[in-house]
């Protein structure tokens, strides 16, 4: 399923506008949505388009958030 | 002090193979993550095992799909194994 991501909440529930599913022979009864609310637990990938992503920034933020106990003094 | 985290922390920026349950296997950049370990993953490929079993002669034939992503998200709670850097392929 694919949309433009309105909005995010701690629990990773994502809001989704102008839904489009990729696969609708599978999933037929999905075709009338046009919003949803996604409950983050069932989600298992979300494909992000990478020329958006900042990976340099994600990288360095994720050593800063997960830097052992002893340096961060 | 060490703890297991620390060694996936080695591998950002370095390709990982990452253990998903319901027989999926991601191989790709790691370039996040969190506690949770959710992350994101770059140039990613992604391959489903499917087995089913013939019946006509009980065999069963497993199928492999790959797939490519040039991000990807990854939940946590789906996560079964990381490994770091690939050396072989």
């Amino acid at each position: 399923m694919t949309g433009t991501l309105h909005s995010v909440d701690q629990y990773l529930n994502v809001k989704l506008l102008n839904v489009k599913v990729i696969n609708p022979e599978k999933y037929p009864q999905l075709i009338a949505l046009k919003n949803c609310f996604v409950r983050g637990s069932v989600v298992r990938y979300i494909q992000i388009p990478p020329e958006h992503v900042d990976t340099e920034l994600l990288q360095d933020a994720t050593r800063r958030e997960n830097a052992p106990a002893s340096s961060k003094k | 002090m060490e703890e297991p985290l620390d060694l996936i922390r080695l591998s950002i920026d370095e390709r990982v193979y990452v253990k998903c349950r319901g027989s999926r296997e991601l191989r790709g950049k790691l370039h996040a993550y969190d506690q949770h370990l959710n992350m994101i993953l770059g140039e990613v490929e992604e391959t489903v095992t499917t087995t089913e079993i013939d019946e006509e002669t009980d065999e069963e034939i497993v199928k492999k799909q790959t797939r490519k992503v040039g991000m990807l998200f990854v939940r946590g709670d789906i996560i079964v194994l990381v490994s770091p850097p690939l050396r072989t392929t």
